[in-house]
């Protein structure tokens, strides 16, 4: 790994290790949240919430825009990855199919 | 190991994978032609596949779900093309609603599986072609969200588990 490639895993195991943040990024993948709309759901001060979302943009797991006087915060997951690796990903869909049937050849050749 | 090769092309955003089973070209066939195995191997343990449809001629549909361990179902439909049984099968697979109908506007992969004899056994080659690069982002990212969801999941799990 080179320096910058430590870096940004770091700011991702960074913003990952945090219980809150984990359960932002959950809510901002399935869809746009406000950062007003996410500070609601928790029992902590808009600022804190907002800190959250920042760490988490950092890492480059989430993107934020302005509408109006709204910040919106949405899970930027595809940003992160060339197209080579989403053809990993479905290179490892094809692995598992492989070994599942192989796995059923086992049980009735 | 079953999987001999897997050659994943970013030009033409296709994945061919190559493997040998140590068992007859019928039985590789069935796997694809029996509704109940396509549904033992399609989708991974934590989203089994359920059949709806199945009609593997020219021209025919085969629909399907895969059901998330929350009990959301994705459902996907195929489009047969051509069936040379035992050896040749090719069909589009799209995105579709839980009622089986194709969704509008979502990447459709187009998909060729060969069957050859080779070394006493069967040699299965699959090739599956998205026609541009968003779309293959599209179908890996749909995908990866519930992947990712169910990892970091994974990871409260865990955390619960040593705090406890």
């Amino acid at each position: 790994m080179t320096d910058a490639e430590e870096k940004r895993a770091d700011a991702l195991f960074h913003a990952l290790a945090d219980r809150t943040r984990r359960d932002i990024l959950r809510r901002v993948l399935a869809g746009e949240h406000s950062v007003s709309a996410l500070a609601r759901s928790y029992d902590m001060s808009f600022a804190a919430v907002q800190k959250h979302v920042a760490v988490l943009e950092r890492a480059g797991l989430v993107s934020k825009r302005r509408s109006g006087r709204e910040a919106l915060a949405s899970g930027e997951v595809e940003a992160i990855r060339s197209v080579a690796s989403l053809l990993d990903e479905l290179e490892a869909v094809w692995r598992g199919r492989i070994s599942r049937i192989d796995d059923l050849l086992a049980d009735r050749p | 190991m079953p999987v001999t090769s897997i050659d994943t092309n970013v030009d033409d955003h296709s994945i061919v994978v190559i493997s040998d089973f140590p068992a007859t070209l019928e039985r590789i066939w069935q796997l694809w032609s029996d509704a109940r195995q396509l549904e033992k191997w399609w989708g991974p343990p934590t989203y089994p596949a359920t059949v709806t449809d199945f009609e593997l001629v020219p021209g025919g549909k085969v629909g399907y779900y895969m059901t998330s361990p929350e009990g959301k179902k994705f459902g996907g439909l195929w489009r047969i093309e051509s069936v040379e049984a035992p050896r040749r099968l090719t069909f589009t697979d799209a995105f579709a609603d839980a009622d089986g109908t194709a969704a509008e506007g979502m990447p459709v992969g187009t998909c060729v599986v060969e069957l050859t004899e080779h070394d006493g056994g069967t040699r299965m080659v699959t090739t599956t072609t998205y026609a541009t690069a968003e779309d293959l982002e599209k179908v890996v990212a749909m995908g990866m969200e519930e992947g990712l969801t169910g990892a970091i999941s994974q990871i409260d799990d865990l955390l619960a588990a040593e705090a406890a």
